[in-house]
């Protein structure tokens, strides 16, 4: 059982839904889903509660060829066939060559651990149905060695999507779902607090200002998000940017400066350099 | 407990189940939600809501639910216009004109007119004391004063108490129903390649070998899998000018999207139907033709073909020879539509057009009878009911 509530911590601004999202599955000790845009701390999420908990973290990145099983255990027959030729005597105890996958490690662990399965929509859309009783009642069986492995302690165990796949019914059923949706402006500068403690007032406010007209030009194909927008204050920073620059003298028109750690795709840059010259004509000062 | 919500909320077309519903209980057996009501709705929105697209649904209901207006579900799906309710002015009214306000009938007979008035109102409306809008005296609508007045996606309360959270309907674009973005679009076509790896298993899979031989204990075991296709290849005819002008944009997030989904992409554009000949460029649309026939014997049939059209015409631009509206087509567009049918087996009509007003259109009609019922409204929901017809 958890005695202790996750509030967010001094790198990390949680909002109330989100807090009581993770709380709800801390204290059932059920798999938490969270979906959300691009660069919203998904992944850092899992961090952040193993950190404020004070709880070990198990990490297991997903990619499109990862198999249930991996998370499990492998069986390295390659390494036993080898060794058999060499006439190594370790040949004949099979659990040598059983080799242990994330949530193996994760349910032997001394304390609660905090397992993170990354972009879960990665992977076959079978994978999610393949873990579902070792998600629900935290055992699963070797087969090799006829062993049942048992976790020590449910995992606080949070999911990451960025909605490739639809995720089959069964599995959402068993774990608590949130969405972190985009922060608003004062959430935001509550996120840029934590991450530049020293950061001008006048910055920040500026800088934000010119972040959310970015992210409201129609028909960006990728909107700057929270992550893109701490990098570039991080490089506004290094060069010593002034605030008067950001805010270019009172018109809508000027392009941030280092507008690129904001815009990633080559036709967003364009769009909004065309948008910017077209408001200067139409506007001119 | 809670049961009555609960049925609410499947009523209200949401999915939820029994062990979602006991899950919340436990949870608030452990005290999670002992708080405020504000906590309860997260816990249950955290607990029921499986998927971002049914967040702004389960507001409703919960807001529904917690006025105790169990009445006005049937009007969860009646969409109100955003920019109706976009809130401009403010009204401010004196004692006397409240309670003038006050004399209207009860609830009942203020959910029976909303509704009526749902049905004859076309536009949107500000101001004034009758129709739904903003800021007006008309007991629908936001941002003005009727005591007894219903609330439809009021950003910040007036009049009455404080903000609630489940009202700020902050989910009501990852609604699929409603409109589609880029990424919406994206997400929805990658459906289309997960089933990459499909068919008669006839190449040697070298690592599946090795391990089965190795687990055999050197005994040789062949794998077969089956070949892998690189991509789904897709033959993409979009119409363009003309009735199509109000869904210009949706249709170029659609091309956006499915340009970086696919790497076998093809597309012509066409103007209200098929004929003898698409094109490529639209500029130069009359000096630069690709025949159909070139299309159809270039393209194999393993090409999935998707067209994106308003499909509304006269019926005489599908079945007249000499129909089309631009030049002389010497056989009708029904032939030319259904040559293309014939060689991409796999093919979809996806209308940008709602569907509810396909009925009153009789070159929908006929087209949707032409494409054997493979038309599907431009949405989210819609684009994933053609994916799966095109597998």
């Amino acid at each position: 059982m958890a005695d202790k509530k996750f509030t967010g911590t001094s790198s990390y601004i949680a909002t109330d839904d989100l807090k009581m999202a993770v709380n709800a599955a801390v204290t059932l000790e059920r798999p938490i889903l969270v979906k959300g845009e691009p660069g919203t701390g998904k992944t850092q999420l899992a961090i952040e509660v193993a950190r404020s908990l004070g709880k070990p973290l198990h990490e297991w990145h997903i990619k499109s060829t990862t198999k249930a099983q991996q998370g499990l255990y492998e069986y390295d027959a390659v390494a036993r066939l080898r060794d058999s030729q060499l006439g190594d005597d370790r040949v004949h105890d099979i659990s040598n060559y059983i080799v242990r996958g994330k949530i193996w490690e994760a349910f032997e662990s001394e304390e609660q651990p905090v397992l993170l399965i990354d972009e879960i929509d990665k992977a076959d859309i079978e994978f999610p149905n393949d873990l579902l009783r070792e998600l629900d009642r935290m055992e699963f069986y070797v087969y090799e060695t006829k062993k049942l492995v048992e976790a020590r302690h449910r995992p606080i165990i949070v999911i990451t999507s960025n909605n490739e796949k639809e995720l089959p019914d069964a599995f959402l059923r068993r774990c608590f779902f949130h969405y972190i949706k985009f922060p608003d402006q004062e959430t935001m500068a509550e996120i840029v607090d934590v991450h530049f403690p020293n950061l001008k007032k006048e910055l920040l406010a500026e800088a934000l200002n010119a972040f959310y007209k970015v992210r409201d030009v129609r028909g960006l194909k990728k909107k700057p998000s929270t992550s893109e927008l701490l990098d570039w204050i991080k490089l506004l920073l290094s060069e010593d940017v002034p605030p008067e620059v950001l805010r270019g003298d009172g018109s809508r028109s000027a392009i941030p400066p280092l507008h690129g750690a904001l815009l990633k795709n080559e036709q967003d840059v364009h769009l909004f350099e065309q948008l910017v010259f077209l408001d200067r004509r139409t506007n001119p000062q | 407990m809670l049961l009555s919500f609960f049925y609410m909320l499947r009523e209200g077309g949401m999915k939820t189940s029994i062990t979602e519903l006991l899950t919340l209980l436990e949870a608030m057996k452990h005290g999670l939600a002992g708080q405020s009501v504000d906590d309860f709705y997260y816990l249950a929105r955290t607990t029921l809501v499986k998927d971002e697209s049914e967040l702004d649904r389960f507001d409703r209901i919960f807001a529904a639910y917690f006025k105790g207006v169990e009445d006005s579900l049937s009007d969860l799906f009646q969409e109100i216009p955003e920019d109706w309710l976009r809130h401009q002015a403010e009204l401010m009214l004196t004692e006397e004109e409240r309670a003038q306000i006050e004399s209207m009938g009860g609830f009942e007979e203020l959910m029976r007119a909303l509704q009526e008035r749902l049905e004859e109102q076309e536009d949107r409306h500000e101001g004034g004391s009758k129709w739904i809008g903003t800021a007006g005296t008309s007991p629908f609508g936001a941002y003005g004063y009727n005591p007894e007045g219903v609330r439809i996606g009021q950003q910040i309360s007036r009049n009455r108490s404080a903000v609630k959270v489940w009202d700020k309907r902050d989910y009501r674009n990852l609604d699929d129903s409603l409109e589609l973005g880029t990424r919406n679009i994206k997400v929805a076509l990658r459906r289309l390649r997960k089933f990459a790896r499909e068919g008669a298993a006839d190449q040697l899979d070298l690592d599946d070998t090795i391990d089965k031989t190795a687990r055999n204990a050197g005994m040789l075991d062949i794998r077969m899998v089956p070949e892998r296709h690189n991509a789904i290849k897709v033959l993409l005819c979009l119409d363009i000018g003309g009735s199509m002008d109000d869904h210009v944009r949706i249709c170029e997030e659609m091309f956006s999207a499915a340009r970086s989904e696919f790497k076998h992409l093809e597309y012509f554009y066409f103007h209200n139907f098929i004929y003898e000949c698409l094109w490529k460029d639209n500029r130069r649309r009359h000096s630069e033709k690709t025949p159909t026939l070139d299309i159809a014997h270039k393209y194999g049939s393993d090409y999935k073909l998707i067209f994106v059209g308003d499909a509304t015409m006269s019926p005489y631009e599908i079945v007249y020879a000499g129909g089309s509206v631009e030049h002389w087509n010497e056989e009708p567009g029904a032939v030319w539509i259904k040559r293309l049918l014939n060689t991409y087996p796999k093919a979809v009509w996806l209308n940008p057009e709602p569907r509810d007003r396909w009925e009153y259109t009789p070159s929908t009609k006929l087209i949707r009878e032409i494409m054997d019922d493979r038309m599907y409204p431009l949405t989210i929901a819609g684009l994933d009911d053609a994916i799966k017809e095109l597998h």
